[in-house]
C-alpha cells in the first residue's frame, strides 16, 4: 500500500516499509507514525538519525541488541537499554524505528 | 575475422581459463569479465600463463568489473586493454563470433 | 564445546572461499554471519582462496548496478564478531597483502572499549589447526 503525504505517493512493501530509501524524508517519518498512533518526539528523532547514519555507513540496519549498544555508547547508559528504546518504539526497537528512518527491515530483527 | 572468447570465472577456483587459452586459436581475444577479472592481475601465480598465451591471443579485461572488486587497472598483467561496456560491445561487433565459456 | 551455565556454546567458522559480485556466496555469507552472530556462539569468519577478494579495499560497484556490501565488514565487530582469519598463502598466491584488504576491528567492552584488530593472518598450517577446532564449518 502506498503512503500518501503531501499528495505525493510513495511506495512501500506490504509491511509498510518505504520501497525506496532516497524518497525518505522527515515527513515520511512523522506520516507513518501518525499512522500507528504516535508522534515523534526528540528522544524518537535521536534514534531515526542514529539508524540513518549507521545505514550509510555499513549499509545495513542494526540488529536490536546492536542498536541498543551503540545508542549506550552514542547517547548514554540510560538511553542504551531495552526497556528505554521499547517505551519510545513500542513495536519493537529496530523494526519500528527502521520503518521510520526509510530504511530496509533489520536483518534477523525483533 | 577471429573469435572472441569471454570467461567470467576466476582461474583460481575454475579451470574455464585453462581451457580457453588451451582451445582458442592463434589470433582470436579473450575478454575476461565479472570474477574471472582477477586473471588479468600482476604478480599473482597466474599472471605467467596470461602473458605466455600474449604472444598469440588478445586479452582484453572489463572495466567496470575490477573497479567493483577494488582491484586496480594500474596492477593488471602489462599488454592487456582494460575496455567498457561500450568497449565490450564493439569487441562483439569486431569478431565474428563470441564464444562464452562458463 | 564449552559449557558457560546451561547454555552450550559452540565454535562456528564461516569459510569464505569465493569473490564477491560474480557469484551471491559472498553476500549470503554475510547476511547468515549477522543473523547468527544474536545467538551468542563462539563465531570466526575465514577468507581464503578467492575469498581474500571480499576484503578488498576500494570497492565501487557503481558501474556493475548491485549494492557493494564492503562497507558493512566493519559493522561485524559490532556483532561481536572478533575472529576473522586471513590464509597468507591464498594472498600471495594473489599478488596481495594485508595493506590490500580492509582494516577491521572491534571494540573490547571489558577493556574500556580499546580497539583492537580482528584480522588474524595465518599460515596455511594454522588455518587447519583452527578449522580442526571447530564444532561446525559453514561453506560459502
Amino acid at each position: 500500500m502506498p503512503l500518501e503525504v503531501d499528495g505525493q505517493s510513495y511506495e512501500t512493501d506490504e509491511e509498510g516499509y518505504l520501497a525506496n530509501l532516497n524518497d525518505w524524508k522527515p515527513e515520511l517519518a512523522n506520516a507513518m507514525a501518525a499512522a500507528d498512533g504516535a508522534e515523534l518526539g526528540e528522544n524518537h528523532w535521536e534514534v531515526i538519525n542514529f539508524l540513518r547514519e549507521y545505514y550509510e555507513e555499513y549499509q545495513i540496519a542494526p540488529a536490536v541488541r546492536v542498536l541498543t549498544k551503540a545508542i549506550g555508547k552514542k547517547l548514554g547508559k540510560d538511553k542504551g537499554n531495552s526497556k528505554y528504546l521499547y517505551e519510545l518504539f513500542p513495536y519493537g526497537p529496530a523494526k519500528q524505528a527502521c520503518k521510520y528512518a526509510g530504511l530496509p527491515k533489520p536483518t534477523g530483527c525483533v | 575475422m577471429s573469435m572472441l572468447h569471454t570467461v567470467n570465472k576466476s582461474p583460481f577456483e575454475r579451470n574455464a581459463l585453462d581451457s580457453c587459452i588451451r582451445l582458442a586459436k592463434a589470433g582470436s581475444a579473450i575478454l575476461l569479465t565479472e570474477d574471472g577479472v582477477v586473471g588479468a592481475m600482476k604478480n599473482t601465480n597466474y599472471s605467467k600463463t596470461i602473458s605466455d598465451a600474449m604472444s598469440n591471443i588478445k586479452f582484453y579485461v572489463l572495466g567496470p568489473d575490477l573497479k567493483a572488486r577494488g582491484l586496480s587497472e594500474d596492477n593488471i598483467v602489462d599488454g592487456i586493454t582494460v575496455v567498457d561496456y561500450a568497449g565490450f560491445v564493439d569487441l562483439t561487433t569486431e569478431h565474428e563470433t563470441v564464444q562464452s565459456w562458463l | 564445546m564449552e559449557n558457560e551455565g546451561d547454555q552450550v556454546i559452540k565454535k562456528f567458522m564461516y569459510m569464505n572461499r569465493k569473490a564477491p559480485y560474480g557469484t551471491i556466496y559472498a553476500l549470503e555469507s554475510l547476511e547468515v554471519v549477522l543473523i547468527a552472530a544474536a545467538f551468542d556462539q563462539d563465531v570466526s569468519l575465514v577468507c581464503a582462496d578467492d575469498g581474500v577478494y571480499q576484503l578488498m579495499k576500494g570497492q565501487n560497484t557503481d558501474d556493475i548496478g548491485m549494492k557493494n556490501f564492503s562497507p558493512t565488514y566493519s559493522a561485524l565487530g559490532d556483532y561481536d564478531i572478533k575472529k576473522i582469519y586471513i590464509e597468507k598463502e591464498s594472498l600471495e598466491e594473489r599478488g596481495l597483502s594485508l595493506d590490500d584488504l580492509q582494516d577491521l576491528k572491534y571494540e573490547d567492552e571489558d577493556d574500556d572499549w580499546a580497539e583492537k584488530d580482528s584480522i588474524h593472518l595465518v599460515s596455511r598450517e594454522e588455518l587447519a589447526q583452527v578449522i580442526d577446532e571447530q564444532d561446525v564449518v559453514f561453506s560459502f
